[in-house]
């Protein structure tokens, strides 16, 4: 077997072919024009889009629309291929949701190492005031990298829990389009090495939000950053309309919306903003894109216009902030409303009782996510928009608290006189309601006016948004992991370990979050690499030592747990079908699960949650004859 | 976002193949899965509003005069009134290439989708060349992208619908020759269905960007 058999390998060459034949497109196109045949930038970025492609058509993720615009009809191959070793069809194109959703936790695994290990970088530079060994520009591209390579990775795991669960939970054979999802996944493997490649070339220096004017005049990385972006985007959407579809056309007769199993809800919400507001990011930096590559003035301040002729100025940045935070606010739900779909999905399954409140809980996630599209403002305040806009914008950020709220209380209700089980997966959940709750409190502290003027652009926002999406993503992406670890194995994970892990991890990222925020209000600003040791009555050093070591103790908790499931994915004690008693459709079918999911399809005999009710069931997965 | 338009265009034409081949589970029938495909294409229509939606806003908020007043640059009135009406004729030729594959009228549909394409494409020379004058020994255009915000939003609105309409062209085109080679028949064509929703979505986001562009607001004397 050669390494060519693995789609990711050809992928790979064709994403440098790509890249090299953009190149030259570029060089030729330009003498053409008779132009001097290389410049830098335009060279990358054609190069860049070609290299996107490239790596498409490498790995064959096109193969089948390709014969379909020539009339050839491509039936679907179920099963792993037939003339090579069944492992190779996670590197390669494969049509089966549970495979697309491996490959998707996975690769955002991955991605979490990398982003972790540059957080690591600057956060040792930080430890001490002055500069040790990063310069101003450098440390400037890694927190930008860490922010956007955490983001892709929270945009794969999303994308993993969506894929591999939501068919499962609705007893669907497959998501509705299987092609599109392969495609979905295949997006995001180009679209990150773009992302690394740019820090080859110049790096970008504008942080994960990339405003201009500084994003319009800086090294060629942002054009690579950009494209990267693009791609994980289009990724977003058409995995959101996939799901989608499935979601609501695919359910079994008898599971009505509000019988779906509770994180169906979560990603329905979820896939909503993604699939529309995924466009705004889109169209911003692509904005900013053109105004580099061919002068289109959007947000070149040159004067205002009125003043001077629009036909030399006019453009402004504050657009730029306008259109980037409508896509970037509803993006911090799309990740964490399914983080906080897990944690109600398993409340109730360690806490043996019903799910409190269903409805609202479903209801919530829709309103959070609507309400979402209407507060973009609040990342706004010293902008410099009219001073009006303020209000409006500070009182719609406050209402988000309602739904937030509701889920809360849900919670509370849920364990209120359960019999708990503390296992991992229960932990890491409990864990996650306490890093939301600080995350989610300091919100309210950002969103009011007044408050928000010393504290924007400090590190008081670095600790409040690491909160909540440790809260809403980390803690639950892990207890997924765990959670649902023996099923797509077979296999139980070590117990002990996954405890050590929780009773590392949890204490350090409080220190951590509550330190960013000390520092914060001690003066500390974001995205500069030196500070003043006397901040703080000359404690903020200390304080910095303190998040730094917290850093390593959760990148430490962290390798614990995949050395855990890595010991344990082949040979670790055979788990059962059914390990956690849950009621939901994918515990009902063997471990790890075969093929074709499900022998017949589903058939909805009850409520998701009655947990404690004797002799009651959910679904079962008996075809009628049977019983 | 081609690719998304032809999963849809011809995804499940072949169903009953499938069928066939794996016999293992019961398959959805093809009116199913037209359903699904139907839904994805309104979703992704539900999608590109919103990149359209920022464009528009974009129009908005930057075309504005020294008192706020919307304003708009002094364009060919004439070349934007011939490619609107050339671009909603094709939608009709394209509804009529629908209606006529339902109706098994084969000739007919192959003619109203070539029709369709011809007047496309006609929309597409009459942006590039004439309005935007890209080849300036035929036409001069009025603006270059680089004048200011005038300039950029300009070419990028018509030149995002451009894009759409180019890849519009192209599917046309190639559901004209799966056409040709007896690819569908009066109860299965999702693929004509599919192109030409999307035609009309197109030809519908003009409908907007047209006033955007050409009537709302009044010209600003611009001293060159
Ligand atoms: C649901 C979980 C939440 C997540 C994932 C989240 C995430 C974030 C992120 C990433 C930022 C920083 C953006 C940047 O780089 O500048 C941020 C800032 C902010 N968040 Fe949150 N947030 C959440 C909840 C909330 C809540 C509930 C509120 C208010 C009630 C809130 C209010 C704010 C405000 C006002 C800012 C802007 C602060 C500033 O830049 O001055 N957030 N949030
Ligand atoms: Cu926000």
């Amino acid at each position: 077997m050669s390494l060519f058999t693995l789609g990711i390998a050809r992928g790979l060459v064709g994403q440098v072919l790509g890249m090299v034949i953009g190149m030259l497109l570029t060089c030729a196109v330009r003498i053409l024009l008779g132009w001097e045949a290389w410049a830098a930038e335009p060279a990358w970025t054609v190069g860049a889009v070609c290299s996107i492609i490239g790596f498409l058509l490498g790995v064959g993720s096109l193969d089948d629309w390709l014969k379909w615009t020539k009339g050839i009809p491509t039936p679907m191959h179920h099963g792993p291929p037939v003339d090579k070793p069944a492992w190779t069809r996670y590197f390669s194109v494969d049509y089966n949701h549970k495979v697309i959703g491996v490959q998707y936790t996975v690769w955002g695994i991955l991605l979490l190492m990398v982003g972790g290990t540059v957080a690591m970088i600057f956060r040792t530079e930080l430890a001490r005031s002055g500069l040790q060994f990063l310069g101003l520009d450098l440390y400037n591209s890694f927190i930008g990298m860490h922010g956007m390579i955490m983001i892709f990775a929270i945009l794969l795991g999303v994308g993993g829990m969506g894929n591999y669960l939501v068919p499962l939970m609705i007893g669907a054979e497959d998501m509705a389009f299987p092609r599109l999802n392969a495609l979905g996944f295949w997006f995001n493997v180009p679209g990150s090495i773009l992302l690394l490649l740019s820090l080859f070339v110049g790096g970008w220096d504008a942080g994960w939000t990339a405003y201009p004017p500084l994003s319009a005049r800086g090294p060629i990385g942002y054009q690579l950053f950009f494209l990267g972006v693009f791609a994980i985007g289009l990724s977003s959407i058409v995995g959101s309309l996939n799901l989608l579809v499935t979601i609501l056309r695919m359910r079994p007769a008898g599971m009505s919306l509000f019988r779906m199993p509770i994180f169906c809800w979560a990603v329905f919400a979820t896939s909503l903003l993604q699939l529309t507001a995924t466009q705004l990011i889109g169209t911003s930096f692509l904005m900013v894109s053109v105004q580099r590559a061919i002068g289109m003035g959007f947000f070149d301040p040159r004067g205002i216009l009125g003043e001077v002729s629009p036909m030399v100025g006019g453009g402004d940045p504050v657009l730029f902030q306008h259109l980037f935070w409508f896509y970037s606010h509803p993006a911090v739900y799309i990740f964490v409303l399914p983080g906080l779909g897990i944690v109600s999905e398993l409340l109730p399954v360690f806490s043996r009782k019903p799910l409190f409140g269903y409805k609202w809980i479903a209801l919530s996630s829709l309103a959070i996510g609507i309400v979402g599209f209407i507060v973009w403002g609040h990342h706004m305040f010293v902008s410099g928009y009219n001073d009006i806009l303020r209000i409006p914008f500070m009182y719609a950020t406050l209402l988000v608290a309602i739904p937030t709220g509701v889920k809360f209380f849900s919670w509370l209700g849920t364990i209120w006189g359960g019999k708990i089980h503390f296992d991992t997966p229960m932990l890491f959940v409990l864990g996650a309601i306490s890093v939301f709750l600080i995350g989610g409190l300091t919100g309210p502290i950002l969103a009011t006016v007044p408050t928000d003027f010393p504290l924007h652009d400090s590190y008081f926002v670095v600790g409040h948004f690491h909160a909540t999406m440790f809260g809403g993503f980390v803690f639950p992406f892990f207890a997924a992991l765990y959670y649902w670890f023996p099923k797509v194995t077979g296999r139980m994970y070590n117990e002990t370990l996954g405890k050590i892990h929780f009773f590392i991890m949890t204490p350090a990222f409080w220190v951590q979050t509550l330190g960013q925020m000390g520092v914060g209000v001690m003066g500390m600003r974001r995205r500069i690499a030196d500070y003043d040791p006397t901040l703080g009555a000359g404690q903020i050093e200390s304080w910095q030592l303190a998040v730094t070591i917290a850093g390593f103790a959760i990148a430490f908790g962290v390798m614990l747990m995949l050395w855990n499931f890595f010991q344990n994915a082949e040979v670790g004690v055979a788990a059962g079908d059914n390990p956690w008693r849950s009621r939901s459709p994918e515990w009902q079918i063997p471990s790890p699960i075969p093929e074709h999911s499900f022998p017949a399809p589903l058939r909805v005999v009850g409520e998701p949650y009655d947990y404690g009710l004797a002799d009651s069931g959910y679904v079962t997965t008996a075809s009628p004859g049977d019983d | 976002m081609t690719a998304t338009a032809i999963e849809h265009g011809h995804e499940h034409d072949h169903a009953a193949d499938d069928h066939h081949h794996t016999g293992e589970v019961d398959l959805p029938t093809y009116q199913e899965y037209t359903r699904r495909n139907r839904l994805g294409m309104w979703l992704f229509f539900a999608s590109e509003a919103f990149l359209f939606l920022a464009l528009l806003v974009t129009r908005f908020y930057l075309w504005r005069g020294p008192h706020g007043e919307v304003v708009r640059p002094e364009l060919d009135q004439f070349a934007g009134l011939v490619v609107t009406a050339v671009l909603l004729l094709s939608s009709y030729f394209m509804n009529r290439a629908e209606v006529s594959i339902a109706n098994d009228k084969r000739t007919d549909f192959l003619a109203s989708l070539l029709i369709t394409a011809a007047l496309g494409t006609a929309f597409l020379i009459g942006v590039v060349v004439w309005e935007w004058g890209m080849f300036p020994s035929i036409v001069k255009g009025h603006l270059k992208p680089t004048d200011g915000v005038f300039g950029a939003v300009v070419f990028g609105m018509t030149g995002m619908h451009a894009l759409h309409v180019l890849s519009g062209v192209v599917l046309i085109l190639n559901v004209w020759w799966l056409g040709r080679k007896g690819h569908f028949s009066s109860e299965r064509h999702w693929g004509v269905e599919a192109c030409a929703i999307y035609w009309h979505y197109v030809d519908l986001v003009w409908i907007f960007f047209y006033p955007a562009i050409y009537l709302i607001g009044s010209t600003i004397e611009v001293p060159h």
